[in-house]
């Protein structure tokens, strides 16, 4: 049999947890191609700043993403700064970088949750979404929210991490390093999950490039690229080295994650061991005039703001590109040749974040 | 696989990590921001908090008309900008959650 059947694959499927479609056409049970369908989740944000200042859309960013909002915060206030010239005290640095990368964590424990529920594995799913828990409840002690935490502004922070806090952080990071330990290394070595990601969805260091691929799908490839390097925040006197695996199957993607999960870990306790004592935010006057682009890395790849100002309080044209957005060439090229059943954990292994894609 | 031995037993004879939340509710954590309040003692009905309020959630009216200062629960998003606006610091966010399902929310 060679016949072609054209199976749609979402809007609503079990293991998406946003609405994506993607068309797969299929030959038997392999994949031949694949067209992604988006436009389901487009909230019109980036028409919405147009209406509100440019304080204010430190709120709309933050809201970009459910997952990632303080990260989405840190790389539009550093368009303004970038644009009005502000120099952000070093405490404020090393704080923006330690709740970055608790959102990288949590964010990272989701998708691997939602990637053990994508092959069936329901007990590893609650497992890791329970160790997850502590993140939120630390971000809510230190930041007073749990996942869109407000605490990032032009010029700086709103909150410091106090002795308590910082006591606290480093209780539920020993915590939660032991629960990465015993859930995540047992797994990575287990035969089911071995069965289910080894092999699958592979994808050449060549193509991936071509692709423009960004962040964990890139680095899963061998491309060391990743935004930190930059050194922007606090990162360049945090000693940031990229996490690297050259297979670039689902595999190498989970254990990318991993080992990035324990990176952040390890960097959120130098940045409390070297935090200096500053002011935590400076004052901002005026009004954004000018244009700039930043750039800075998501737990899913690398986020690009475009901010142009013309002197008004209102922003004149903010663009985001999403890392998802870059990352769904790649996911096409990894589909062709997969079985069906290894759909959903292609699809899962870039971590698509459909609401940021569409904003 | 084996290594799980240990923590099927703590998921046999631990309490769940669940709590039956509407009966038992966990104790709010300090420093959150769960619910905004004013001292109508200390407010001058100035409007800054609505005007920079970046969801609109905030009515304020002054002379001519009655003072009041009203807050639309269901707009606000907590975020906390108005109390770092207020000249009187007369706003502050606790921790308790809001209850907005009863008419006499906090």
């Amino acid at each position: 049999m060679s016949r072609i059947t054209v199976i749609p694959f979402g809007p609503q499927h079990p293991v998406l947890p946003e609405p994506i479609q993607l068309r797969l056409e299929l030959k038997d049970e392999k994949v031949v191609s694949a067209l992604p369908v988006v436009g389901y989740v487009h909230r019109g944000l980036e028409k919405l700043v147009e209406t509100k200042d440019y304080l204010q859309t430190v709120y709309i960013t933050e809201r970009v993403c459910g997952i990632c909002s303080f990260i989405h915060s840190v790389a539009y206030c550093q368009g303004i700064e970038t644009i009005m010239g502000v120099e952000v005290p070093p405490r404020a640095r090393y704080l923006r970088v330690i709740w970055s990368e608790t959102h990288r964590l949590h964010s990272h424990l989701l998708w691997f949750g939602l990637l053990a529920d994508s092959f069936g594995f329901e007990n590893l799913f609650m497992q890791i979404w329970r160790a997850r828990e502590a993140v939120l409840d630390l971000q809510e002690a230190t930041a007073g929210a749990r996942v869109i935490l407000g605490t990032c502004c032009v010029g700086g922070v709103r909150r410091d991490i106090d002795q308590t806090g910082r006591d606290l952080t480093l209780a539920t990071l020993d915590k939660l390093e032991q629960d990465i330990k015993k859930i995540a290394n047992p797994i990575l070595k287990d035969y089911g999950v071995q069965q289910r990601t080894v092999g699958i969805g592979r994808i050449s260091r060549e193509l991936t490039y071509e692709r423009g691929a960004v962040g964990p799908t890139a680095r899963a490839a061998g491309i060391a690229q990743d935004l930190r390097q930059t050194g922007y925040a606090a990162y360049g006197e945090l000693d940031f080295q990229p996490v690297v695996e050259t297979a670039g199957d689902c595999y190498a993607r989970l254990q990318v994650r991993v080992r990035e999960m324990n990176q952040s870990i390890e960097l959120i306790r130098r940045a409390l061991e070297r935090m200096p004592a500053s002011p935590i935010s400076v004052p901002v006057k005026g009004n954004p005039d000018g244009e700039t682009v930043s750039r800075v890395e998501q737990p899913r790849g690398e986020v690009i703001y475009y901010l142009r100002g013309n002197g008004g309080k209102n922003l004149a044209r903010m663009r985001i590109r999403t890392p998802t957005f870059a990352n769904i060439p790649a996911l096409l090229a990894m589909l062709p040749g997969a079985e069906l059943a290894n759909v959903p954990v292609i699809t899962l292994s870039i971590d698509p974040c459909i609401s940021c894609t569409e904003r | 696989m084996l290594k799980f031995i240990g923590n099927i037993l703590q998921n046999l004879t631990h309490k769940p990590a669940t709590r039956p939340y509407p009966y038992q509710k966990r104790a709010p954590i300090a420093g959150n921001r769960g619910h905004l309040v004013i001292d109508p003692a200390v407010c001058i009905y100035c409007g800054l908090c609505s005007k920079r309020c970046p969801t609109q959630a905030l009515a304020v009216t002054r002379k001519p008309n009655p003072n009041s200062w009203t807050l639309d629960p269901y707009r606000c998003i907590l975020c906390g900008y108005c109390v770092e606006v207020c000249p009187k610091h007369c706003l502050s966010l606790k921790p308790e959650h809001g209850d907005y399902s009863s008419p006499n929310s906090p």
